[in-house]
């Protein structure tokens, strides 16, 4: 992790934004939480509570977009600094989407009132999983831990594959049944967005690998950016 | 001069293992830099931590310091500058400088740049004059402004506009390389623009080096940056891999403001 700056005001900067970023991220991991408690205990209360603080996330995006301008406009970061700014840009949008994701998440459960979903177990588990991936990425960015960052690069194929398997499964059941079709579309609509939240996780684990090291590992596929991050073959 | 045809940079000028000493302190530890033709490379780093001098030593302007002793080798186009039969006069035609604040001669805006062509008959006084007059003058971007005062003291210019015509000066001269020490500190924002378009200009005809205490400055203008620290170079890479990402812990403290 970077030393002190000399400027203690420029210093004082980073670290807020930096706390900014965390405090979105520890948002959006409640509203997912929330969102998918609210199915799992066929709560309505808890799923309205996550619509209505989503804007709480957007205002927070709005609030750290000001304050990577401001330090781009008035410090001119350069080096790790500038990479861990550009990082905070990009992270800012992955965690806003996340948290229209989980809103989604709680409205598809509203619907479920008129249409209760027969198989939620599979619902519980990608969650879990996925719950798991953001907590790594967000460490790997809290931390500077590009180790924790490769783990959830690699993470993403157990995700997928739990989502292509759910997604077999729900259809199945429609199949079976034809007026299962609306809660199985339900069902498999709050898994995609769970399976697009996990994509948003890895967007951050990979820039948070670019702030630390400085190298892109972005559209090279998993085994790939994870070989480059163990030192087992040198980045482009 | 069209190296990049091939596709190949060259070399215009090769350090190796260049020391140097001010009577018993060594200021260099032997720096090893290769300097490309027709680019631009910017030396940063702390007061004190040699840029200077190293830019000094590529056309022997450190001779004139009795107590200053050189080893190692500069090649310029392959030829050591520090062989005992090289005419430094002829040599400082080849390797110009700029300074950092602006030393027109006090003579008329005509004169500064006729000045050195003559004493080294480059050409003769006449049209022939007036020609290499008004294309130093144009190539540094200073023409339109002087031409309908070319009799009046190059003195009375502005800061910025005296520096250009210094600058105009070093390039009547038809030199290789052009030095330049912190050729805008003394100069303000759009002053200091001028220049910097300029030397994106003049990097097609000649090699650029430029010591600059102005980080943003050298990652506006150049190709290359090396990073100098007591003495020693201690990264010398592409001007975007110095700012963006750093190998050493050094520069990266050093770019951040994290030092010095």
């Amino acid at each position: 992790m970077p030393t002190e700056h000399t400027i203690k005001r420029f210093e004082g900067e980073l670290n807020d934004l930096k706390e900014k970023i965390l405090e979105m991220g520890g948002l959006v991991e409640k509203a997912i939480k929330r969102s998918i408690n609210s199915l799992l205990k066929h709560d309505t209360d808890r799923a309205h509570k996550v619509i209505e603080r989503e804007s709480n996330i957007n205002d927070l995006e709005l609030e750290i977009d000001e304050m990577t301008r401001t330090i781009l406009a008035l410090r001119q970061p350069a080096a790790s600094d500038l990479r861990f700014v550009i990082t905070s840009i990009k992270l800012v949008t992955d965690l806003e989407r996340m948290g229209d994701l989980a809103e989604g998440i709680a409205e598809k459960m509203l619907e479920t009132r008129d249409h209760p979903l027969i198989q939620i177990n599979s619902l519980q588990s990608l969650s879990d999983l996925v719950l798991v991936q953001l907590k790594l990425s967000l460490d790997a960015f809290s931390r500077y831990d590009i180790e924790a960052a490769a783990q959830c690069i690699e993470g993403d194929k157990k995700v997928n594959t739990m989502y292509k398997a759910m997604q077999r499964e729900y259809l199945t059941y429609m199949i079976e049944d034809p007026r299962q079709i609306t809660a199985g579309l339900i069902a498999t609509n709050i898994a995609k967005n769970l399976e697009r939240i996990g994509d948003h996780a890895v967007n951050v684990a990979e820039m948070v690998i670019y702030m630390v090291k400085g190298y892109e590992v972005r559209h090279i596929g998993r085994k790939a950016a994870a070989a480059i991050v163990r030192g087992e073959s040198a980045p482009k | 001069m069209s190296t990049e045809k091939n596709n190949q940079l060259e070399n215009k000028i090769t350090v190796r293992d260049l020391k140097l000493w001010y009577g018993d302190f060594q200021a260099l530890n032997g720096l090893d830099l290769d300097i490309l033709e027709g680019k631009v490379t910017a030396f940063i780093g702390p007061s004190g931590c040699g840029k200077s001098t190293f830019l000094r030593t590529l056309n022997r302007m450190n001779d004139r310091i009795p107590s200053c002793r050189v080893e190692g080798e500069i090649l310029l186009d392959g030829t050591d500058i520090y062989a005992p039969e090289v005419d430094v006069v002829q040599l400082r035609t080849h390797v110009g400088m700029v300074f950092q604040k602006p030393n027109p001669f006090p003579k008329s805006i005509y004169e500064n740049i006729a000045y050195a062509p003559r004493i080294h008959s480059l050409v003769n006084d006449g049209p022939e004059m007036d020609e290499l007059v008004e294309t130093s003058l144009r190539k540094a971007s200073i023409w339109n402004e002087v031409k309908d005062k070319l009799q009046q003291p190059g003195t009375a210019l502005s800061g910025g506009q005296q520096q250009r015509l210094c600058i105009a000066r070093t390039i009547a001269v038809q030199p290789d390389v052009i030095l330049m020490d912190e050729p805008c500190s003394a100069l303000d924002p759009i002053a200091t623009a001028k220049i910097e378009e300029l030397m994106d200009e003049l990097k097609q005809e000649y090699t650029i080096v430029i010591v600059t205490h102005n980080m943003q400055q050298a990652a506006r203008v150049s190709d290359y940056t090396a990073y100098f620290y007591l003495g020693d170079l201690i990264e010398f890479a592409d001007t975007h891999t110095i700012f963006t990402a750093p190998t050493h812990q050094k520069t990266e403290d050093y770019i951040t403001g994290r030092f010095g």
